[in-house]
């Protein structure tokens, strides 16, 4: 965006265009303070594992975002109650680092073999997501309780091994 | 003996190939023969220019029976296909995948090409080399990446090791693969929602490099007038509305696929298919006052570009790995290249905006907020909030990570928060604008015009107070979308009943006459009214959706709203395509008597190991009860259980998308006098034929 309309106001007279500039003015402010002051008061961290375990006893009860691959054998779900518990294994952050170690699949697959991994147990109320498997990427949104388990408001899923098309697919407790 | 391709499948694989190539090459042929100041160059360039499209039609096709015919030999066919799926999904699996979407959007992008040139050739002579060429570099771009990187005809290798690879060419040593079936299309995206969800936002998306492609050529050499902006219009509302016909379908196929009820989520490559449809729903608007007032000019040109942009942008973001996202993002190489290729357009069209600055200067000058004019611009403000809001939050983990080293993000709630009274602005816009005057803008006269409607609308809230609501935003929600509802209605009454004054005919024929005379606005007063009905299922469902859960044993009722339901049965049975389903039946009454039976399912695809959650949804105008199996007992024992949602109003969602999509085609229609030729225009105006080959 180079050009704001205001600019066509060639042949405004001086009042008029004062008032249009202040009134636009005042609009683009109004709206960029509630963009800012919005993303400060809505914005999680995302930790990897190893980070959120890292912080130790001040990430308990802070909302974040974090990042693992799940570990089949740990899945238990109880339909009655629709709790979902399992374990979810680090994996890193970056981007970079992912491609560095031959893409996501090969991580998911690496973490959920390495017996020296950080985990981290996870627990979830809300009906389980189909794509919920050993070795998927499981996205989570909540926060860590004194408990140490990671108590999960929004869990997401992906599985990069089974399809060139990742697939979508979302729980959200609303 | 190792299975390889067959000598049919190897043959059409090849000759699609060389159909793409030959395409690529007819496209690069036309840059440089558009280039020449000759018209029998410039002939040739439009030739070459329109080749692409049969060449990639051949191309497409061969890739069609490769797919339907299961050569597995095929990467891309062994990805995205297997034996067990139905025809249609094998052909559908055309865009299933990375390297078949691009392949498909490169068809499309030919097509449209292809198009412009057979339609739009004639009137916008100068134009045709520059709108050639822009067309001509993406359909490279593209066209480049798929046959360089992601070429949906590499072939499966076989390395004496036993390692298998995928290329076009064959590695030294290695053989032919073809396994026996393929891994096939995930279950999820088994949906019809899902079949025509994709080319319909690629449609959309493709449609956009039309216009991009004429503002650019306009800036090249210098217009003035504003004649290219009318071709430029329709081309935009087309792509508009094949954008707005995919993220609606794309909304049911969540509603119905995800299992939680929810038709937009905030995802980041939705909001990338959102940017250009809110860049591009603010051109439609300003590009009015460019029109009738000869103003905005700067602007409108930006919009065009800044559209381009964030579709080139969006499919970045959807085709790499740089978002985290429910949706499908294959990582690939390709990412680096699309950056480029936006700088690189960026650059070049803002360059070229600059250059052409002073021509550009607006005929006429603002005189006040309340003018339609005024209004307006007040409407594309609003609309560049919500887009500076969206671009914000998808790039706020990057921007968070650059500043302070850790990855912040925002969610869903961020998006409500800022978009939301920025949605309730545009709302009472469109309530106030069309009561405006052009021009001359009183606070007076505009506040003469409003009270009635404003009063008028408040009865909705009223209600709504009185029956127990007494949520501000539902309240206030209500009230806007009642007063766009009343002031539209009434516009339309006031032309009707006009009309019918005059013309001594009927209300209702003149009702007719009077839209059909004046497609554009009255489809866009069509528009208006779908989104009041969209209005009113967003508040219902987001501020009144109700969920209660249940583990029942047979006979057990629970109960949610008005509705009960009662659990009779779970049955299990292998379906003929190897799946195996899960199905329980639930008897609902209300009041006493039996609506509906409802059968919430489970599919388990054995093949992929993949479950798959199917809700059975009781639909009326005045809610959804929808419910989801999920979790039962093993066999025989009986218990099972549901989550059951009460969606209210959601079903206005699709009634107004429908209202929308029929608004947009009466809008997108050519009036009759557009269709004339110029020599029948000329004929009825007296002129010579040249002079008014420009004016449309």
């Amino acid at each position: 965006m180079t050009t704001t309309p205001e600019e066509n106001t060639t042949a405004t007279t001086r009042p008029a265009r004062t008032r249009f500039l202040v009134g636009g003015g005042l609009l683009i402010a109004a709206i960029v303070y509630l963009i800012l002051t919005t993303a400060a008061g809505t914005s999680t961290y995302y930790y990897t594992i190893e980070e959120l375990r890292a912080r130790g006893g001040t990430a308990v009860g802070e909302p974040v975002r974090i990042s693992g691959a799940v570990l089949g054998d740990s899945i238990v779900y109880d339909a009655d109650a629709l709790e979902l518990r399992f374990t979810t294994v680090n994996i890193p952050g970056e981007q970079s680092e992912i491609d560095a170690r031959g893409g996501l699949a090969a991580v998911l697959h690496a973490a959920t073999t390495d017996p020296r991994a950080v985990q981290l147990p996870v627990v979830y109320y809300g009906p389980r997501p189909d794509l919920l498997r050993h070795e998927a990427q499981a996205i989570l949104t909540g926060q860590l309780g004194a408990d140490g388990v990671f108590h999960a408001d929004e869990l997401l899923l992906k599985c990069p091994t089974r399809y060139e098309q990742e697939l979508p697919q979302q729980s959200a407790a609303r | 003996m190792i299975a390889a391709l067959s000598l049919p499948h190897l043959l059409l694989a090849d000759f699609g190939l060389s159909a793409a190539l030959l395409a690529f090459c007819s496209a690069l042929y036309a840059i440089p023969a558009a280039l020449r100041k000759d018209a029998r160059w410039l002939a040739s360039a439009r030739h070459a220019a329109i080749a692409p499209f049969g060449l990639l039609t051949l191309a497409i096709a061969c890739l069609e029976g490769l797919l339907y015919s299961g050569a597995f030999g095929l990467e891309y066919v062994h990805a995205v296909t297997s034996r067990a799926m139905p025809w249609y999904l094998r052909l559908t699996a055309l865009w299933g995948g990375q390297a078949g979407s691009l392949f498909f959007w490169c068809w499309l992008l030919s097509g449209f090409s292809a198009l412009v040139m057979l339609r739009n050739w004639r009137r916008e002579r100068d134009l045709q080399p520059g709108v050639t060429i822009v067309l001509m570099v993406t359909l490279l771009f593209f066209l480049g990446l798929v046959i360089a990187l992601e070429n949906p005809f590499n072939k499966l290798w076989v390395a004496p090791g036993g390692s298998v690879s995928a290329g076009t060419l064959q590695p030294v040593g290695a053989l032919p693969f073809a396994p026996a079936d393929g891994r096939g299309l995930n279950p999820l995206l088994r949906h019809p929602g899902m079949i025509i969800h994709p080319p319909m936002l690629y449609l959309g998306f493709i449609g956009f490099v039309v216009p991009y492609a004429f503002a650019i050529a306009a800036l090249v050499v210098g217009r003035r007038d504003d004649a290219w902006i009318r071709v430029t219009r329709r081309w935009t509302l087309v792509a508009w509305m094949f954008l707005s016909l995919g993220l609606l379908l794309g909304g049911r196929w969540a509603y119905d696929v995800l299992g939680w009820g929810g038709y937009w989520g905030w995802d980041p490559v939705e909001i990338a298919a959102f940017m250009p449809w809110l860049t591009a729903t603010a051109f439609l608007h300003s590009v009015l006052i460019q029109e009738k007032r000869g103003m905005f000019k700067h602007w409108n040109m930006s919009l065009i570009i800044l559209t381009y942009a964030l579709v080139v942008l969006g499919t970045f973001l959807t085709r790499s790995g740089v978002l985290s996202s429910v949706h499908a993002f294959a990582q690939s190489a390709i990412g680096p290249w699309f950056f480029g290729f936006v700088a690189l357009l960026l650059c070049v069209s803002l360059g070229l905006l600059l250059k052409r600055w002073e021509l550009l200067r607006g005929d006429n000058a603002l005189d006040s907020w309340l003018t339609r004019e005024g209004l307006f611009l007040l409407n594309n403000l609003i609309f560049m909030g919500i887009l500076a809001a969206c671009l914000w939050g998808v790039m706020y983990p990057m921007i968070s990570e650059l500043f302070t080293g850790q990855k912040v993000t925002v969610g869903p709630p961020y998006y409500e928060r800022t978009t939301g009274p920025l949605f309730a602005a545009l709302l009472l816009l469109m309530g106030v604008a069309p009561l405006a005057a052009w021009r001359a803008g009183a606070a007076r006269r505009l506040g003469r015009a409003f009270w009635k409607p404003a009063l008028v609308a408040g009865l909705l809230p009223a209600g709504a107070l009185l029956s127990g609501i007494t949520q501000l935003a539902a309240l206030l929600g209500l009230w806007l979308a009642a007063l766009v509802a009343c002031v539209t209605l009434y516009e339309f009454y006031r032309g009707a009943q006009a009309r019918a004054r005059i013309t001594s005919s009927g209300f209702w024929l003149s009702f007719a006459q009077l839209v059909l005379r004046n497609r554009r606005r009255y489809g866009g007063f069509t528009i208006h009214l779908g989104v009041v009905l969209m209005a009113f299922a967003i508040i219902g469902i987001e501020l009144f959706q109700s969920e209660t859960q249940a583990t029942l044993s047979y006979g057990e009722q629970l109960s949610i709203g008005k509705y009960q339901l009662r659990y009779d049965s779970l049955v299990e049975f292998p379906a003929s395509d190897g799946r195996v389903i899960t199905r329980a039946t639930l008897n609902v009454t209300q009041d006493g008597r039996l609506i509906t039976q409802l059968f919430p399912r489970r599919d388990f695809f054995t093949d992929s190991q993949q479950p798959m959650t199917i809700p059975a949804i009781h639909s009326t105008l005045a809610d959804d009860l929808y419910v989801l199996l999920v979790g039962w007992e093993p066999a025989g024992a009986g218990g099972a259980t549901f989550k059951v949602y009460v969606n209210p109003l959601v079903n206005w969602l699709w009634a107004g998308g429908l209202v929308f999509i029929i608004g947009t085609l009466v809008a997108t229609w050519p009036e009759r006098w557009e269709l004339q030729t110029a020599a029948e225009r000329a004929r009825a105006l007296h002129l010579p034929a040249r002079s008014v080959t420009r004016g449309v």
